[in-house]
């Protein structure tokens, strides 16, 4: 072993982000996955499970199933994300691989995408799946492309995965970031539009809920379901998604500190 | 490290040898002046040290006494800290320094749901990365699991291992990639004498046939005996800087232990003195 040949292959310096980081990221965080094949079962039957118990339980109204179960097909991937990539991230930083990870040369941004890379490839086969279940079993009647649907749940798991990895940086413990749960997204849940239309809301409130992401996304699935084509307020309403899962993410970035106290 | 320019060219330049990180006579770590505030106490207190590269620098005194700070301070991980201090010709946590520091932290920080090779495959990978460095990464992979003696488990879940065998595969993730600094934050907490002897002789031969410096904490004593250096700290600030023979010839003592316990005693009374004087 002599000096020169470490030399000459010196390992690469850092940059923010590399393509062959993240995708090393991406690729762990899935590896992590698979050694606990019950959390991807929880993760894939769950939406599943709950469409088809949502059927049944409007088994006399189906316009209802309808708007609810569109609603409900965003809203899944943008829950479970938010959930799984809080505790992840939480756990990255107890357990001391994060501070690791920022001793070596791994880009800030190179963390973030390998998330929302992985978590977002979990995202699509979820969607897949509920949305396949939802339209050809369960008979939801929705006029537009399934594709739409499938690119607002997409985002919409995206949207999640930035608000996990933003919170978890104010989580001290699993308890915590549980509990932000409720915190972040039940207001917006309530607000959004899936219990009662948002101009019959409380002036006050409709204009909270303008300012919610979740808003948006479950707008945009109503959109799919009521339009053949893609419409402007779609296209508004996507862009609204994406935008905002982007800024969080970059807020979560920014929650990433190489010196801590 | 040992390709400094030699020839014509390489004369005096006359500058500032600041930016030229890979001169042999510079320290591995020189610092000056040395405080870490952390909350509201003061962890560091001013403190002064060098290591010198090639050697194993052992870094000894109490817990609670700064050692994992100083370490967090030298590798770039922690914040609020005052003063010089130079690592590898850079100042500390500089980017580039990245990829030539191996850290160790005290707790082992591996993901325990990967197996131990999934483990170091990934941080391989964030070290050398791309499909080019594919073979040698493989290679540098498979020798950090012999380094540390975990061949046998090397596909069992992190998780899955003991204590001792999971702290093993932390320090074969600080292997990788050859750094020319290891600093280790207790790497024999736990483990039985044969592991301790045969960790010892690893780090040796790093030092010796590597040329890596290591910088490496503990609080057991008896492992002072093995290190080339020894800087002996107790509440925030450095007692001696010297090698294990000079210490004991100094303080008149059998042991390390003996000698750092009558450099406390010198410590106490000498604040003592100070404070009746005022």
């Amino acid at each position: 072993m002599s000096a020169t040949t470490t030399e000459t292959t010196a390992p690469a310096p850092a940059r923010s982000l590399t393509a062959s980081r993240t995708l090393a990221t991406a690729a762990r965080v899935l590896r992590q996955l698979r050694h606990d094949p019950r959390t991807i079962a929880l993760l894939m039957l769950i939406p599943c499970l709950m469409l088809f118990l949502l059927r049944y339980v409007f088994d006399g109204s189906p316009r209802t199933f309808d708007n609810i179960g569109a609603s409900l097909l965003g809203i899944f991937p943008l829950i479970t994300m938010f959930l799984v990539t809080s505790i992840a991230t939480l756990r990255e930083r107890t357990s001391g691989t994060l501070e690791r990870l920022l001793a070596m040369p791994l880009g800030k941004g190179d963390l973030i995408a390998g998330y929302a890379l992985a978590f977002g490839t979990l995202a699509i086969i979820q969607s897949a799946l509920a949305t396949g279940l939802a339209l050809w079993f369960l008979g939801l009647d929705v006029v537009g492309s399934p594709w739409l649907l499938l690119l607002v749940a997409l985002l919409d798991a995206l949207l999640g995965t930035a608000l996990g990895l933003f919170v978890s940086a104010f989580a001290a413990s699993e308890f915590q970031a549980v509990q932000f749960m409720p915190a972040v997204i039940f207001p917006q849940l309530l607000l959004c539009g899936l219990f009662t239309p948002r101009d019959n809301m409380h002036p006050a409130l409709e204009t909270v809920s303008d300012v919610l992401p979740m808003s948006y996304a479950v707008d945009g699935m109503n959109e799919v379901l009521k339009h053949t084509d893609m419409t402007a307020t779609f296209v508004r309403d996507v862009l609204i998604v994406a935008g905002c899962a982007l800024l969080v993410l970059f807020l979560g970035a920014a929650t990433l500190r190489r010196r801590t106290t | 490290m040992m390709n400094y320019a030699p020839g014509p060219s390489g004369g005096p330049t006359g500058g500032p040898s600041g930016d030229s990180p890979d001169v042999p006579d510079t320290p591995a770590v020189r610092a000056a002046d040395l405080t870490v505030v952390r909350g509201p106490r003061t962890v560091l207190r001013g403190v002064d040290f060098t290591v010198p590269r090639g050697q194993i620098t052992g870094l000894l005194g109490p817990s609670g006494c700064g050692k994992s700070t100083l370490m967090r301070s030298v590798v770039g991980t922690q914040a609020k800290v005052t003063g010089t201090l130079d690592v590898l010709g850079r100042p500390a946590g500089h980017p580039d320094l990245r990829t030539r520091i191996g850290y160790v932290t005290q707790a082992p920080s591996v993901y325990d749901d990967l197996t131990v090779r999934q483990n170091l495959d990934y941080f391989a990978a964030i070290l050398r990365p791309g499909r080019a460095a594919a073979d040698r990464r493989r290679e540098e992979v498979t020798r950090a699991i012999t380094d540390v003696d975990l061949t046998s488990h090397a596909d069992a879940l992190a998780g899955n291992l003991s204590g001792g065998q999971r702290s093993r595969v932390s320090l074969a993730v600080a292997l990788l990639g050859a750094p020319e600094l290891l600093v280790l934050d207790e790497p024999t907490v736990g483990l039985d004498p044969v592991l301790r002897r045969d960790l010892w002789n690893l780090f040796h031969d790093i030092a010796g046939r590597r040329g890596a410096t290591l910088l490496i904490s503990s609080h057991v004593m008896d492992e002072a005996e093995r290190c080339h250096r020894l800087l002996l700290m107790r509440e925030g600030e450095i007692l001696a800087d010297d090698t294990p023979d000079a210490l004991r010839t100094r303080t008149h003592s059998d042991t390390v232990e003996a000698a750092f316990l009558h450099l406390v005693d010198e410590a106490i009374a000498a604040g003592r003195a100070k404070e009746t004087t005022r």
